[in-house]
């Protein structure tokens, strides 16, 4: 699944790294490197954590990623 | 919202194309769809790739965490566009409303816009950036391919140019446990976005986490093996260094040669634009159907004195592709302004830096909170008398505090009294930014234009 964070919001409240953190990690005091495009198994986690985050400033997928497959070449 | 006769046609059968199919472009086309445009949406990008995010790249990608292919953007909505991605848009005819494309079709527009970004500049002479083992880093590409690269472990990495992209890669390779160098003209890391004072202090990070950085030197040469391999880079103080990777970082460069001669007021600065991101054309006239969005753009902001402000930051591509299309599709009274503060962020080694405003305005620079000594503070920036902007490590939170500060035109030296002041007071000092006219890696924020120096605003947000 794809998923960003804006990082202009985000201010290292570290809740998604407790709820998904196979997904989102403190590097350092406060700065957050999480994976962009992480497994479908994280889903749960992953729509937990966008919940708690203080901030709002996790974005997930809103569509399937079948309609990516609509981007075709040339 | 009243929505004359011909707005009222235009989004429900109009066609609108977009060129850069990246994040502005893209959230460009959500916004479109979001506020009820059904007619025909076309995307362009010059990459196969569909759009993706790029920060990722020089953190993630670079540490190998994230392959480089794994950034893609997620989607808002979805936009029902067709994508012509893998061809660039070679040129534009303002009469016909027609794009051109690389490969000889064109396709017509009613409204357009403009998102095509920026582009990694390259080293300057040809063979020596031809050589195996010299890379710049923007794209996916470029990142999977360096990526693969630092994973092979190179003896010895030479970054060129210590600004936020070289400053992070550098970050990376120690991350990864590799030897690197770090050739910065100006007098440190970053002094051309924030400052001397706070360059001093990206210069002791870099050096505590083991970079060999040397300031004040350019590379005059790379030399390459006769296979055609990087091998050894030229310094200006007259030593060389063995390397085997070369990354090139000295700033991006505005994609606007696709508009030359088409009539719009496009050059290597960025297309012009108004508040509302209506491009000008070459006589400073505004066009009614071209819109521009992102890095590529240049615009007039009232905070800071109407100058025009070139962003290459993320946050910009967002607000202002949400601006622009709104633009694009009402009439004129419910148009807004694009009006977002500057703000950016970085990590490099281990350490958060936030910053907002336009800190290359300020004269002075007083640390408010911490200390420096501790690589953990937040510092304001002061111009003629107010904050004009403010930078953090390691104190993100207060960033929105500086925001208000400088969007309220709060008086400088701050007034005011937190928590967590340093000891010994707050205490404006120069703020040491390199003479404009000095060539250094570029500000990630660039100013020109009239400035009515003395005219005052009251700032209101485009959106709470």
């Amino acid at each position: 699944m794809r998923l960003v964070v804006d990082l202009n919001r985000c201010q290292g409240y570290a809740q998604c790294a407790f709820l998904a953190p196979d997904v989102f990690v403190m590097h350092g005091e406060e700065a957050l490197m999480y994976d962009p495009g992480a497994d479908e198994t994280q889903r749960e986690q992953i729509m937990r954590a966008s919940a708690a985050c203080p901030v709002q400033a996790i974005l997930v997928d809103q569509v399937d990623l079948a309609e990516g497959a609509l981007a075709h070449v040339g | 919202m009243s929505v004359d006769g011909p707005t009222r046609t235009f989004r429900r059968q109009g066609r609108v194309v977009v060129v850069g199919a990246s994040l502005a472009g893209l959230r460009a086309a959500e916004t479109l769809r979001e506020e009820g445009f059904t007619g025909a949406l076309t995307m362009i990008g010059d990459e196969p790739h569909g759009p993706y995010d790029r920060p990722p790249l020089s953190k993630q990608v670079l540490l190998g965490k994230t392959p480089a292919d794994g950034t893609a953007l997620p989607r808002r909505r979805a936009i029902d566009a067709e994508w012509r991605l893998g061809v660039a848009a070679t040129g534009l005819d303002l009469t016909e409303k027609r794009v051109r494309l690389a490969d000889g079709q064109e396709v017509g527009f009613d409204r357009l816009l403009i998102a095509t970004g920026t582009r990694a500049r390259p080293w300057p002479r040809d063979a020596e950036a031809d050589l195996d083992g010299v890379f710049v880093l923007r794209t996916s590409d470029d990142a999977a391919r360096l990526d693969q690269r630092l994973a092979a472990r190179p003896r010895r990495v030479l970054v060129i140019g210590a600004g936020f992209t070289g400053s992070e890669v550098a970050s990376a390779c120690r991350e990864r446990g590799l030897e690197v160098t770090v050739a910065e003209r100006g007098p440190a890391p970053l002094v051309g976005a924030l400052g001397g004072v706070i360059g001093a202090i990206a210069a002791e990070l870099q050096r505590e986490h083991g970079v060999d950085l040397r300031c004040c030197i350019t590379v005059t040469a790379l030399e390459g093996d006769p296979a055609g391999r990087l091998r050894r880079a030229h310094l200006s103080d007259g030593t060389a260094l063995d390397v085997d990777v070369a990354v090139i970082a000295l700033g991006a460069m505005r994609n606007t040669e696709w508009l030359a001669g088409s009539g719009l007021g496009a050059g290597p600065r960025g297309v012009a634009c108004d508040a509302g991101c209506r491009a000008f054309d070459v006589h400073g006239i505004v066009t009614d159907d071209i819109f521009v969005a992102g890095d590529v753009a240049r615009s007039p902001h009232p905070l800071f004195g109407y100058q025009f402000l070139s962003l290459e930051h993320w946050g910009n591509a967002v607000a202002q592709a949400e601006t622009a299309a709104h633009n694009m599709i009402s009439a004129g009274p419910d148009r807004r302004p694009h009006l977002w503060v500057p703000a950016f962020w970085s990590a490099q080694f281990g350490v958060n830096i936030k910053s907002v405003g336009v800190p290359p305005m300020g004269e002075e620079i007083a640390v408010t909170q911490g200390s420096l000594a501790e690589h953990r503070f937040a510092a304001a920036y002061g111009f003629q008398g107010r904050v004009i902007a403010a930078v953090s490590f390691d104190h993100a939170r207060w960033i929105d505090f500086y925001r208000e500060r400088i969007e309220s035109a709060a008086p400088f030296p701050p007034d005011f009294t937190g928590v967590d002041r340093p000891p010994g007071g707050v205490r404006p000092v120069p703020a040491d930014f390199p003479d404009p006219a000095l060539p250094t890696h570029g500000p990630t924020v660039t100013l020109s234009g009239y400035s009515p120096s003395d005219r005052r605003v009251t700032f209101t947000p485009a959106r709470a």
